[in-house]
């Protein structure tokens, strides 16, 4: 077996704090597909070749000679947009891997269309050492199908009370830091943070939530609650604390990103400090852009997440800050849980939905296909992830490093019904019909995914 | 009726005919011999995962009555905390062939999921603060019997509504026989999305006077460590029903068990007003109605019908 190394050599993306094992690099004609880059301000058909792990030409369509010993794939019809990057999974290793592993989570993130994924340091234990966080580099380099980066926690342990050695996490290859799955309720601890921040870069991204207003909250504070006899976790307990970690950014001229955004209030509370030159950034996920808490009424566990469900309200301002660019990017949350896990009462559930393999298709067809959303507008924001990091954005450019994933928009499926890539079944999508399938991922010049129908019938 | 898991899904003339079947019962209560054969042979297990002293005795007796087998199971603290989780207890219990499981949970939705785990009918004996139909049922029954129609009626329902399982299914039974209802207590305890049940909310005692029957809620100690209350002194001085506050063409109900000096003065548990004892007395007859419904209504008759468990309900 090979030394794992710190960067995968594919792509020639060395000194990439992005991480995957090595793998032969595509030689693949993609042609007449339909490119759809917002950033490259292409929507036209095209020929792509993709070859040493870049992306080597892009041509009028049907020009392009098929190459020698390569694959050429008639794509006619079908999209090509650049590969998607979600900046907040959970990929539960080391120690859940009963949920998920490396292998799984990215062949789930390769299925759904995503050339890179970042991982959230929750694990058991957590990551907030920096000789662990050498450790899943090296398994990341033998196991992961989508380069993925990862943050390391602010707290260690996640006990929110002393800072990790973020200088040399950073050294060791954290893309940036976060307590998330928990808040950081110290504002002296958060600001500590932001102090180091300057010494060592990365990003801090803060999982929202006062813990003294969530209480024993398993969903959303409303007249739903009310009826279900749930206790509730109000609005106030995310954007209370949004706006006090805004203002210490500000004070401390510090970066910060806030994940899963939720209600309404948190928007107005980021739009302000946005107003106010504060940097900040923010993402919304694909359930809190299209399920709300009335679809928990039925007390099905696959609703149940933290941040909750909110209500329509909510959901609408989440998508209209998506659409105006208040919410910069889309990120699943992807969290993974085992089936008996999920199988118990409510309020006895742990919180997290799957979201990796549907993100795409249900924001097309929930947002797009209503036209509620542009489908220039939705890639934008799957792709948006990268930026937050001072990664460069997956784009479809000739000279680009080959990060795309090619779609068929008309294919509806179920789903569930094919199973999943993901170890995990709790997906809040299961069942729903959905339109547009992912048939194709490139990550680095690799292909990371392949349709199963779609490898059997090779054009 | 294949299941009882929430009054929700009752209709008013379901919910008249499990109050006629148990008017009957009221009746066979009162002969030397209180018991009838109807469902010799059946085996109806009590799964109480809370301390509960009235509502697993009368289910008891009730099943009892109808000439069935009953097995109770008895577990404190959660599914987790016991180690086995509740699928493989229902799957255990249901092993025994069970025509019908009375369960009572901390956690609201318990008795659902356990409705997609065993070919049991299944009666839900409270659930978390979310439902407790057989309760909202001899409510019901008992207003109906002194009062007669409920239409137009006014009821109050005082106290900690938010924590009550009670408050939420008997308000649910009360509006579908056609009274008003009205939630009173604290802001904390009687928040204002409580309305999306259709209630009126108030704060005060000011307008009780309105009221045809008051309902008073249980008030539990903890809720001061959590902050809802700052003592249980202040809130009897704002919201304690005693004979100052209660007049006397208006009657008195209360789930039990009752905080004696703290929701309820003394005076007025034992007042002739008081429907507090019927209430106790009718969850026997209404039970056993209960039990009638869903004894009938399961596969009790086909004995490889029993043993399909239906696989993941939840995990759709």
């Amino acid at each position: 077996m090979n030394a794992p190394r710190e960067t995968s050599a594919a792509g020639g993306s060395a000194g990439s704090p992005l991480f995957a094992v090595r793998a032969p690099l595509a030689d693949l004609l993609l042609r007449e597909a339909h490119v759809l880059d917002p950033r490259a301000r292409l929507d036209e058909p095209l020929d792509i070749l993709v070859r040493d792990g870049e992306i080597a030409e892009l041509a009028p369509p049907g020009s392009l000679e098929p190459p020698i010993g390569g694959e050429t794939i008639d794509s006619a019809g079908k999209h090509v947009f650049p590969g998607f990057f979600d900046p907040h999974v959970h990929l539960r290793i080391p120690g859940a891997e009963h949920k998920e592993d490396l292998e799984t989570g990215t062949r789930a993130a390769a299925a759904g269309g995503y050339c890179a994924v970042v991982a959230m340091p929750n694990t058991n234990p957590v990551l907030d050492k920096p000789a662990l966080l050498r450790g899943l580099i090296a398994q990341a380099g033998e196991q992961a199908r989508v380069p993925v980066g990862f943050l390391a926690s602010i707290s260690v342990g996640l006990a929110g009370e002393q800072l990790t050695e973020m200088a040399q996490l950073r050294e060791a290859g954290a893309l940036g830091f976060t307590d998330d799955g928990r808040p950081v309720a110290s504002a002296g601890l958060l600001r500590r943070a932001l102090q180091y921040q300057r010494l060592c870069g990365g990003v801090l991204a803060l999982h929202e939530e006062d813990p003294t207003l969530t209480g024993s909250g398993v969903m959303n504070e409303g007249p739903i609650s009310a009826e279900l006899g749930l206790a509730g976790i109000p609005a106030i307990s995310e954007s209370t604390m949004i706006a006090r970690d805004a203002m210490i950014a500000a004070y401390e001229g510090g970066r910060v990103h806030f994940q899963h955004v939720s209600v309404e209030r948190s928007i107005e509370a980021l739009a302000a400090a946005r107003g106010a030159g504060v940097r900040v950034s923010a993402e919304a996920t694909p359930h809190h852009l299209l399920l709300t808490d009335a679809d928990v009424r039925g007390l099905d566990t696959s609703f149940k997440m933290n941040p909750p469900l909110r209500s329509e309200g909510d959901r609408l301002a989440l998508v209209e800050a998506l659409r105006d660019g208040t919410i910069d990017c889309i990120a699943t949350d992807h969290a993974p849980h085992a089936r008996d896990e999920k199988a118990v009462p409510f309020e006895e559930a742990p919180m997290g939905t799957t979201g990796l393999e549907t993100a795409f298709a249900a924001l097309y067809t929930q947002l797009v296909l209503p036209g509620t959303l542009t489908l220039d507008c939705l890639i934008e924001r799957l792709t948006a992830g990268a930026a937050l990091f001072e990664l460069p954005s997956p784009t479809v450019a000739t000279g680009a490093p080959a990060n795309l994933c090619l779609v068929d928009l008309e294919v509806r499926w179920r789903v569930g019904e094919a199973g999943y890539e993901s170890r995990s079944a709790n997906c809040c999508f299961a069942g729903r019909e959905l339109h547009g399938r992912v048939l194709l991922t490139v990550a680095r010049g690799q292909v990371a995914y392949r349709e199963r129908s779609f490898a059997l019938s090779p054009a | 009726m294949r299941h009882l898991l929430s009054i929700e899904e009752l209709d008013r003339d379901e919910i008249e005919r499990i109050l006629g079947s148990a008017a009957f019962f009221a009746e066979v209560a009162d002969r030397p011999i209180k018991k009838v054969p109807s469902f010799r042979g059946r085996l109806v297990i009590n799964l109480f995962y809370e301390a509960s002293t009235r509502t697993r005795s009368s289910f008891e007796l009730a099943a009892k009555r109808l000439s069935a087998d009953v097995l109770n199971v008895v577990s404190t603290g959660s599914s987790v905390e016991k180690g086995e989780s509740l699928r493989d207890t229902v799957a255990t219990l249901s092993a025994y062939g069970p025509d019908a499981i009375v369960i009572r949970s901390p956690h609201a939705g318990a008795p659902r999921l356990i409705a997609g785990w065993t070919s049991a009918g299944v009666v839900n004996a409270g659930d978390g603060k979310h439902q407790h139909p057989t309760q909202a049922l001899l409510d019901v029954y008992v207003l109906r019997r002194r009062l007669g129609e409920l239409d137009g009626r006014s009821i109050w329902i005082v106290g900690d509504v938010l924590h009550s399982r009670v408050a939420r299914s008997s308000s649910q039974a009360f509006k579908a026989l056609g009274a008003d209802v009205t939630f009173a207590g604290p802001p904390t305890l009687v928040p204002p999305e409580l309305a999306a049940l259709g209630c009126e909310v108030r704060h005060t005692l000011d307008d009780l006077g309105e009221a045809d029957v008051v309902y008073a809620l249980r008030l539990q100690n903890e809720r001061m460590r959590e902050s809802f209350l700052p003592s249980l002194a202040e809130y009897a001085a704002y919201y304690q029903i005693n004979s100052r506050r209660l007049k006397a063409r208006q009657l008195l109900m209360h789930p039990g068990p009752v905080n004696r000096g703290v929701e309820l003065s003394g005076d007025v548990i034992d007042a002739p007003q008081s429907l507090i004892t019927e209430q106790v007395r009718a969850g026997i007859v209404v039970r056993m109605a209960v039990l009638v419904e869903v004894l009938s209504g399961s596969h009790a008759g086909d004995p490889t019908l029993k043993r399909i468990s239906t696989p993941e309900p939840q995990l759709a």
